[in-house]
């Protein structure tokens, strides 16, 4: 049977965390659901949230004022929402919406704060993901500002 | 595979008929050319360029497009960017151009049964892969899993729409279409194609990846596939350079030691390494 711990264990970001720290993020992780259209995150909400995507697919969104929403990023089931958790004034810079059914797990940020200001271990291990992410984030931010396709 | 040229004077071009043009997209045309003589067409293997000449303006190299089999027309896919493109994307039915070739090297298509294939198409990169695609789907029992990941700027900019629809509804090729923004009415992923090779089953071991698209995106998608532990003997690049003579001859199109009208537009990446991201040549 799928618990929080076993998705959380399978997880790419969490790939490799000990048992001990998994079991730490279990006390601030639910399981959520979202229909298609569903948002998951609203710009200039507080972000109370931190999405682990195991199913489906989620469109990362800037709305333009009389233009509306341009899909930037699609995020699939591996993937994360929700990259500056840690950095006040913990808001949401973007609009997520479910693009079909999605599953995740929800980690609470102020629980998650807490459990890394309280186990270091545990706050480096989660950084160090953080870093890696970005690192591959920034990559492929500069590989679409490069307008390849633009002849 | 390769096919030699059709003619004994590979300088003088063969006048041929336009015969349909198709918008794909808003600078984008397909052309079907058939031979103003009549009969067939040459042969060519998937990969190869024929130089077209708009006459009175120019010649310029364009891929072959179309399916490799099909001997009574010629199949070419044109940008509009410049004097020579933008003349022949004007061409209408019954209009005539010069053609020479086929040029070149082509996909090792023959060489990879029995692997699984990641193809990865950029932009205007779709038109070279066509014909192997459609190589690979006329024989597709002969190969592992197959993959094709297809990035574009936006949805408007997706050639082939119809095709890829159709090539989606297999169970035996799985087609990845990306682009790098889109609106909400878009359903399909968006983000760079490096982003979805992981998303990608291929056995590192026994996989051959055949890559076209701008130079960039093909040095990023060559650094994630050997990442994931392809060899560079099987990651397969097909290059673009200012080519003129199509025959080695003219020296514009040279590469280090390599002529890519030539020994190209496909090398196989180790062939290559060290000059595909040269910054002075």
């Amino acid at each position: 049977m799928e618990t929080i711990e076993t998705i959380l264990a399978a997880h790419p970001f969490l790939k490799g965390l000990k048992a001990a720290h998994l079991q730490l993020l279990v006390d601030c992780a639910s399981q959520v659901s979202f229909d298609p259209g569903q948002f998951l995150c609203r710009e200039d909400e507080e972000a109370t949230q931190f999405y682990l995507i195991y199913h489906g697919q989620v469109a990362v969104e800037i709305f333009r004022a009389r233009r509306g929403p341009v899909t930037i990023q699609t995020l699939s089931e591996g993937k994360v929402l929700g990259w500056l958790w840690f950095l006040k004034p913990y808001h949401w810079h973007l609009d997520a919406r479910a693009m079909e059914v999605t599953r995740a797990i929800s980690l609470k940020v102020k629980c998650l704060l807490k459990k890394c200001d309280q186990n270091h271990e545990l706050g480096y291990e989660l950084m160090k993901r953080y870093a890696h992410n970005l690192a591959v984030q920034f990559r492929v931010t500069k590989l679409q500002l490069l307008d390849m396709y633009g002849g | 595979m390769s096919m030699s040229l059709s003619t004994a004077e590979p300088m003088l071009p063969e006048p041929y008929l336009v015969q349909k043009v198709r918008r794909e997209t808003a600078d984008t045309f397909t052309l079907a050319l058939t031979p103003n003589a009549g009969g067939e067409t040459f042969a060519f293997a998937p990969g190869q360029f024929n130089m077209l000449y708009a006459f009175g303006v120019g010649e310029v190299p364009i891929s072959i497009s179309g399916a490799p089999g099909h001997s009574d027309i010629l199949v070419h896919t044109v940008r509009a960017v410049g004097n020579v493109t933008q003349a022949i994307c004007r061409a209408k039915p019954g209009e005539m151009l010069g053609v020479r070739g086929p040029f070149g090297t082509s996909w090792p298509v023959a060489a990879a049964q029995g692997s699984d294939l990641v193809i990865i198409a950029g932009g205007l990169g779709l038109a070279p892969l066509r014909p192997a695609i459609y190589y690979l789907l006329a024989h597709r029992a002969a190969y592992g899993n197959i993959e094709l990941i297809y990035g574009a700027r936006t949805p408007k900019d997706l050639l082939y729409r119809r095709e890829l629809e159709r090539w989606r509804g297999r169970f035996d090729f799985r087609v990845h279409v990306t682009v790098d923004a889109a609106g909400a009415d878009w359903r399909g992923n968006v983000g760079v194609v490096t982003n979805i090779i992981g998303r990608t089953r291929f056995d590192p071991a026994h996989t051959v990846a055949l890559i076209c698209g701008p130079g960039v995106m093909m040095r990023f998608c060559v650094l994630e596939l050997l990442n994931h532990g392809v060899k560079a003997e099987n990651i397969y690049i097909s290059m673009e350079r200012n080519m003129k003579c199509g025959l080695g001859l003219c020296g514009h199109c040279q590469l280090g030691p390599t002529f890519i009208c030539k020994d190209g537009p496909v090398f196989a990446y180790d062939r290559l390494k060290g000059w595909f991201d040269k910054r002075e040549v």
